[in-house]
């Protein structure tokens, strides 16, 4: 019986001394031959598999890569301290004049520091997760042709903010109680003036690459300088990652800056974290207690504000994954139907190999080996079609490129997944009994 | 013949129960995915206002100075309070608005009623012809009463409902920020979306619950939220509301009588810029822009990219349903060999038997089909349920419904071509003699 002739070959004992692996290397390459034959009868159901194989490893590396961006952006860093810490909103029904704006708020946050669990508690015009962003060009020179050399998230809270956020002073000082200016009266002439502020050290590094930013001036709102007192390792925009767009080529999502204001806005507090519910109420309680013509509309935990933030983020990185695993299954259902087919036509063939002496292992390395062709093929089209995705998507979707190690991980899940579907239908060959094989 | 067809599917199937319900799994997970993300895609990308969407038409001037500034950049979304002033004093249109919004407490004279905090529009009197507000009771207000600063409101039904029950609330009064409205007009239940006519609040946002002059609400000091955009020296040591502050915080929205007529009006908005310019209000180049709303929604990127790429993953997870279906359906024709050359050597002709296997495709088809329409209602619900400000929206209706049906029906039939080529093409002697 001749190899060429047709697929029923037998596979010869190779020679002893060559050793074990390379003994099992010239069987696996005896065995291609039959299976290429095998195939080239099949060329629809075998260039079937490929496609379907192509087609999942093509979507999943990508999908797995837009789910990792997902998950980064939930891990993203906002520079706070975020645990123990809680934002309150105080609302009026009737309007409080903006003049008493900055006064209120100083005697609310006596109201607050003296309460026993409050560690700290600040004024911020914005925070994290609040949905709100107040964003300022930054330049270096006075007067209205110099240029903006970045867009700065900007803070506005008084002394205990750097407290209070939990934000690592790296260099210079805080803001000393008297430099903390009424914001109100500060914007309401028509150059306004703020002696001092504070840096993230992102912002420092942009606006003094290579040297000190401590005592530099910086223009935000006109003319007048404000000096670079103090710079903290880490702020975000309040929208994090998804700030990055506000700013423009020259900034990131943590490029901020801090003014010493007091006005109006969110109150924060930093509490015991396992206190922080107890804290809030009695917080509440203070401030409603104080006025009875305001009401605390909002109180919310930072870390529940940043898990509703990141929510839909979150639900589509389940959909993603949910999606990719679908498809997994419903490749691997491809691939036990295909294989199971071709088990039950090649039944014929299989007892005729094991009469003839073909081991089980031989019968069933055949149709795994088979099985490792059709699925490599499809993985190398597969990944040559993951990478055009991924251009396709960076153009369109502004999604990363899709870094290097995802094509070696998809293209081993594949294999992984091509081998495990084709487990079942090979064992059912290779049991087959010679003689009810050869006489069906 | 296809009842007999369909017969002879029936049964294939139940002879290979494990087979055919694979494929029809498949089929309805793919089917359920696609109509899941395409009835959110066909939610979010409707137009709002179908019968004017043509004619209304979104302003924008580049009112802004030179620091900063990159040629080509978009003008900023709003106009300020100036410009806003400027144009609607022209109308130049059939109809004009200049809006903005807010939030503020809303109560009655009545200590027993807690005021509500409710989003507040404040527009000039056009407001509501322009969008089409429907009216439940009473009416909106008139140029008169915008140039009058009258104390008058319009309510929202549900803020009717909580305020007054529900009753005809036409002439009863309202407390803002401590100042007394009365009431002049009550809406049915509105839903614009997107909500088009500002979108700085979420593009999803709900219509607001209180309507009131622009020029009532400015003496009120009633506050603004949204976006403001302020450049040289802003607000200029007074509020950013103001007429002559430097912040565009102004919604302008113009109604034309025919779509034609925009050439006109953004002629008119170029000369309007240059004016400016000579007056040394404006320092850009002349940047205006004149969009009608659906021009104006893709401007403004109003479908989530999300949604757009759900709907692409989709479609590729369906593709590979199908071709996985085509494989499976190849196999199981194949098998059924034998079977083909009898029927054929008793006299079936090739296009008898490739009908046979095309309505068995089909029959998987609309089991599919069917199941996939629970899978996307079960996908629907889960989407509801999601915390995006458009999951309210995303409801199955008589067209998406029809289109699940159809795209089903076709997938499947695509599917069972390939292979019902194949087994037309068996040839009933080497089957025979196989046999």
């Amino acid at each position: 019986m001749s190899a060429s002739s047709t697929p029923l070959t037998l596979v010869s004992s190779a020679p002893r001394e060559r050793g074990a692996f390379a003994a099992t290397l010239h069987a696996l390459l005896l065995d291609l031959r039959p299976i290429l034959t095998t195939l080239r009868r099949h060329k629809i159901a075998a260039g079937l598999i490929v496609l379907e194989v192509a087609l999942t490893c093509t979507i999943v590396t990508n999908a797995l890569h837009l789910i990792q961006t997902r998950v980064d952006a939930l891990g993203a860093d906002s520079g706070m301290a975020e645990a123990g810490m809680a934002v309150l909103q105080v609302r009026y029904s009737k309007a409080l004049p903006p003049e008493r704006g900055a006064g209120v708020a100083a005697e609310d946050m006596a109201r607050l520091r003296a309460l026993p669990g409050i560690l700290a508690a600040t004024t911020a015009n914005q925070i994290a997760y609040a949905y709100n962003s107040n964003n300022s060009g930054v330049r270096l020179q006075p007067g209205p042709k110099a240029e903006r050399l970045l867009v700065a998230a900007q803070y506005a809270g008084d002394d205990h903010l750097l407290a209070t956020f939990g934000l690592k002073l790296i260099e210079g000082r805080n803001f000393l109680p008297e430099e903390v200016l009424d914001a109100n009266k500060v914007f309401s002439v028509e150059e306004p003036r703020i002696g001092q502020v504070i840096l993230s050290k992102a912002t420092a590094d942009k606006l003094f690459p290579g040297r000190s930013a401590l005592g530099q001036s910086i223009y935000v709102f006109g003319d007048a300088p404000s000096v670079v007192i103090g710079v903290v390792e880490k702020l975000s925009h309040p929208f994090v990652s998804r700030g990055r767009g506000d700013g423009g080529a020259n900034s990131d999502e943590y490029t901020s800056i801090i003014f010493p204001l007091r006005g109006a806005g969110f109150y924060v507090i930093r509490t015991d974290p396992a206190q922080l519910a107890a804290q809030i109420k009695a917080a509440t309680a203070a401030l409603e207690a104080a006025d009875t013509g305001r009401v605390v509309t909002q109180s919310n935990p930072l870390a529940e504000m940043r898990a509703k933030f990141y929510a839909q983020d979150r639900a589509m990185a389940w959909l993603m994954g949910g999606v990719c695993v679908a498809l997994l299954l419903v490749t691997a259902m491809g691939i036990v139907g295909l294989a199971s087919f071709w088990v039950q036509q090649r039944t014929r063939m299989i007892g005729t190999r094991r009469a003839l002496g073909a081991t089980e292992g031989q019968i069933r390395r055949y149709f795994q080996l088979e099985n490792l062709l059709l699925t490599t093929t499809g993985i190398v089209i597969g990944l040559a079609g993951a990478v055009a995705l991924s251009q396709l998507l960076m153009q369109s979707y502004e999604v990363p490129r899709l870094p290097w190690g995802y094509l070696p991980a998809g293209a081993v899940s594949l294999w992984l997944l091509g081998q495990v579907a084709v487990w079942v239908p090979a064992r059912r060959a290779a049991r087959l009994s010679p003689v009810a094989a050869l006489r069906s | 013949m296809f009842l007999h067809y369909l017969e002879l599917a029936a049964r294939s199937a139940r002879a290979s129960k494990g087979l055919s319900a694979l494929m029809v799994l498949a089929l309805a997970l793919g089917i359920g995915a696609c109509m899941t993300t395409l009835t959110v895609y066909h939610v979010l990308s409707g137009d709002p206002i179908p019968d004017k969407s043509a004619r209304l038409f979104n302003v924008q001037l580049d009112a802004g100075d030179l620091v900063g500034w990159k040629a080509g950049e978009e003008p900023t979304f709003d106009l300020t309070r100036f410009d806003a002033t400027a144009l609607l004093r022209d109308k130049k249109g059939k109809r004009q608005a200049m809006m903005s919004g807010t939030n503020a407490a809303v109560g009655i004279n009545d200590a027993q009623v807690k005021p509500i905090f409710s989003m507040v529009r404040y527009a000039s009197s056009d407001f509501f012809a322009m969008f089409d507000a429907p009216w439940q009771f009473g009416a909106g207000w008139s140029a008169a009463d915008d140039d009058g600063e009258a104390r008058v409101a319009v309510i929202s039904a549900a803020l009717n409902e909580k305020l007054f029950a529900g009753a005809n609330s036409v002439g009863r009064e309202i407390v803002v920020r401590g100042q007394t409205l009365r009431v002049i007009g009550v809406l049915k239940p509105w839903r614009l979306q997107p909500h088009f006519y500002d979108m700085t609040l979420g593009s999803y946002a709900e219509s607001e619950d209180l309507f009131l002059p622009f020029s009532t609400a400015m003496p009120l000091g009633i506050g603004h939220w949204g976006n403001m955009d302020c450049w040289g020296n802003g607000p200029s040591g007074g509020n950013p509301m103001d007429l002559k502050s430097n912040c565009s915080w102004v919604q302008y929205w113009v109604e034309l009588d025919k779509p034609e007529d925009a050439a006109a009006y953004r002629a008119y908005l170029v000369h309007y810029t240059e004016a400016q310019r000579a007056a040394g209000r404006f320092a850009r180049p002349t940047n205006v822009r004149l969009r009608n709303v659906m021009e104006w929604l893709d401007a403004r990127k109003v479908l989530p990219a999300d949604v757009r790429l759900q709907t692409w993953l989709a479609f590729g997870f369906l593709l590979v349903c199908i071709v996985n279906m085509v494989g499976l359906l190849l196999a199981k024709t194949l098998r059924r060999a034998g079977e083909i050359g009898v029927r054929r050597a008793l006299g079936a002709t090739r296009g008898a038997i490739f009908a046979q296997f095309v309505v068995e495709a089909g029959l998987l088809g609309g089991v599919g089909a069917v199941l996939g329409l629970l899978f996307a209602n079960a996908g629907l619900w889960l989407v509801r349920h999601s915390p995006n400000d458009y999951a309210r929206l995303a409801e199955l209706d008589a067209s998406m419904l029809a289109l699940t049906l159809g795209l089903a029906l076709v997938a499947s039939l695509c599917a069972g071509l390939l292979p019902a080529w194949r087994a037309a093409l068996v040839t009933p002697a080497v089957q025979l003699k196989v046999q």
